[in-house]
C-alpha cells in the first residue's frame, strides 16, 4: 500500500495528522507533510485508510 | 429586526435564513430542498441562492473566480470593499492577496502553535464548571448552560489570545450581535467594534507583548507593516468568527448529549470513541453557513446565478447530504469515515479550526467529567440563533441534587 498526497488540494484541515501522526506531520502553516515514502508498514495500513477517508478535500489517495 | 421579517411562502423561491422559522426548522428545510430543489433562491437581500447538496457547495467553495469572498455575511446592502483586503482579511480577501493575509494567520493558528493553549482553555472550563457547581450548591436547579458555560469559553480564550480584558466579553458579544444578527445596521463609530479595536491596537503598538495583536502589529508583507485597517479587520474577524461559532458548536454538542443517554454512556465509558464523536458532533451540528458574492454570471445546476447576487454556503446542509454520507440524517457516535465540511472547503478553510476543535474537545471532556449524566430542564425552552451561525442560545439544564 502507498499513499498519494496532493499538496495542492490540501487546505490544512489537519485530520490526517490527528488520525495518523505516524504517517503525517504538519508544516508551520498547518499543511500536511507525508512522512512515509514508499510502502506503508502493514500495521499502519488502517490508519492510512482512515486519513484518506477523512480528508474533506480528497487530497489523500490510497494505492493498493 | 428578525421579528418583523415577512413570512416565507415557499423555501425554494423565497427562503430567508434570518427568519425565526428557519432557526426552528433548519434541518427539515435543508432536507426538503435537497430532495426537491436542490438550489433555492430568494429575492430578499437583493437576490440570493441557497444550495443544499454537498457537491454544489463544494464546487462553489472552490470556485474563487465566479464567487468572491468580499462579502461573507448576507445583507440587504452590498459591503463597502477596501480592495484587495476586504473588510476582514483574510476571510474577505480574494486571491492573490488572500494567500498573503492567510499565511500570516496560519502560523499563529497551526496545530502545534494552538496546542500550547490547552492548559488555558482547560482552566477556563474548570472555572466555569466550579461557578455552576456553586450555583447548584446554593440550591439552583435549572441553569442555562449556554449562558453560563458554552458562551464564555471562546470569549475568554479570545480575550486571552488578544491580551484584552476577559471582562470585555460582554462588549464582544454586543459587537457580534450587531454584525451577525442585525447585519447592515451600523452603530455610531464610538460604539462600534472598529472604535474599540482602533483604541486597543494604538495602545498595543507602544507596548508590544507576545499576544496576537502584537504579532499582527509586527507582521509584514514584503517588508511593509500591515495597514491599520488590515490589523483591525483581522482582529475583528477573530472576534466575530471565533466566538459565536465555537459557542454554537459547544452548545449544540451539549444539547445533543443532554438528550442521548446512550451517547453519554458511550462517551463516558469508551474514551477511544471520543475523537470520532467530536467529529460527528461537528458534522451533525456544524454551526457555520458562509456566503459569497457572485462576481461573474454563472450557471450552476441549471440556476442562472447573476453577478451581484449572493450565494450562501450552508456547510451544515452539505454535512447531511445522503450522497456524501451514509446514514446522513443519523448521529453515529463512532462514525470513523467522516469527511465533514464544518470548517468549510477550499482556500477559505476556517483558519481557527485547530483552536475551535481544541475548545470543543476540552469543553466536552471537562463537562462530561463533571456531569456524566445531565438532561434538559425543558426541551421547548431551548432557543436557536437565526442567520448564518446556528447554535443554541438558551440551554436550560436540570440539576437535581
Amino acid at each position: 500500500m502507498k499513499i498519494k498526497y496532493d499538496r495542492s488540494a490540501c487546505q490544512g484541515h489537519n485530520r490526517c495528522y490527528m488520525l495518523a501522526p505516524e504517517l503525517f506531520d504538519t508544516d508551520d502553516e498547518g499543511y500536511a507533510i507525508l512522512l512515509v515514502d514508499g510502502d506503508i508498514p502493514a500495521e499502519l495500513e488502517e490508519k492510512a485508510r482512515l486519513a484518506a477517508d477523512n480528508c474533506p478535500e480528497f487530497a489523500i489517495e490510497i494505492e493498493e | 429586526m428578525t421579528d418583523v421579517r415577512p413570512p416565507v411562502a415557499d423555501w425554494a423561491t423565497d427562503f430567508d435564513h434570518q427568519h425565526p422559522d428557519y432557526a426552528a426548522n433548519a434541518t427539515d428545510i435543508w432536507d426538503g430542498l435537497r430532495a426537491n430543489c436542490p438550489i433555492a433562491h430568494t429575492n430578499r437581500y437583493g437576490g440570493a441562492w441557497f444550495p443544499t447538496r454537498h457537491e454544489d457547495i463544494a464546487a462553489i467553495s472552490k470556485d474563487v473566480v465566479h464567487f468572491s469572498s468580499q462579502g461573507v455575511v448576507v445583507t440587504e446592502d452590498r459591503p463597502e470593499i477596501p480592495a484587495p483586503m476586504g473588510y476582514a482579511p483574510p476571510i474577505t480577501s480574494d486571491p492573490p492577496f488572500h494567500s498573503i493575509a492567510r499565511g500570516i494567520m496560519l502560523k499563529f493558528f497551526s496545530p502545534k502553535a494552538i496546542d500550547a493553549w490547552e492548559p488555558t482553555i482547560r482552566e477556563t472550563c474548570r472555572r466555569l464548571i466550579a461557578n455552576i457547581k456553586a450555583k447548584i450548591d446554593a440550591g439552583e436547579t435549572t441553569i442555562d448552560i449556554a449562558a453560563d458555560y458554552s458562551q464564555h469559553i471562546p470569549v475568554s480564550v479570545m480575550a486571552d489570545m488578544l491580551s484584552l480584558p476577559r471582562e470585555d466579553g460582554d462588549l464582544f458579544r454586543g459587537f457580534i450581535h450587531n454584525i451577525m444578527e442585525q447585519a447592515g445596521e451600523e452603530p455610531p463609530y464610538e460604539e462600534s467594534m472598529d472604535f474599540y479595536l482602533d483604541t486597543h491596537v494604538a495602545k498595543r503598538r507602544s507596548n508590544l507583548g507576545d499576544d496576537l495583536i502584537s504579532y499582527l502589529c509586527q507582521a509584514d508583507i514584503e517588508g511593509m507593516p500591515l495597514l491599520d485597517e488590515h490589523v483591525r479587520g483581522t482582529i475583528g474577524l477573530l472576534i466575530i468568527a471565533g466566538i459565536d461559532t465555537t459557542w454554537s458548536a459547544i452548545g449544540a454538542s451539549l444539547w445533543h448529549m443532554a438528550q442521548s443517554p446512550k451517547d453519554r454512556d458511550r462517551w463516558n465509558n469508551d474514551p477511544g470513541v471520543q475523537p470520532f464523536a467530536l467529529e460527528e458532533l461537528l458534522r451533525f451540528y456544524a454551526p457555520v453557513t458562509m456566503a459569497r458574492l457572485i462576481a461573474e454570471d454563472i450557471e450552476l445546476g441549471g440556476c442562472p446565478m447573476k453577478a451581484g447576487e449572493w450565494t450562501l454556503l450552508p456547510f451544515p446542509a452539505a454535512n447531511r447530504d445522503p450522497e456524501a454520507f451514509d446514514q446522513a440524517d443519523e448521529f453515529v457516535i463512532d462514525r470513523e469515515r467522516n469527511r465533514h465540511s464544518a470548517f468549510g472547503l477550499g482556500i477559505h478553510r476556517c483558519v481557527g479550526s485547530n483552536l475551535a476543535r481544541l475548545e470543543v474537545r476540552i469543553a466536552m471532556e471537562e463537562w462530561m467529567a463533571a456531569f456524566p449524566d445531565f438532561e434538559l430542564a425543558d426541551p421547548d425552552a431551548v432557543t436557536w440563533s437565526t442567520g448564518q451561525v446556528r447554535g443554541p442560545r438558551q440551554l436550560p439544564v436540570l440539576f437535581s441534587s
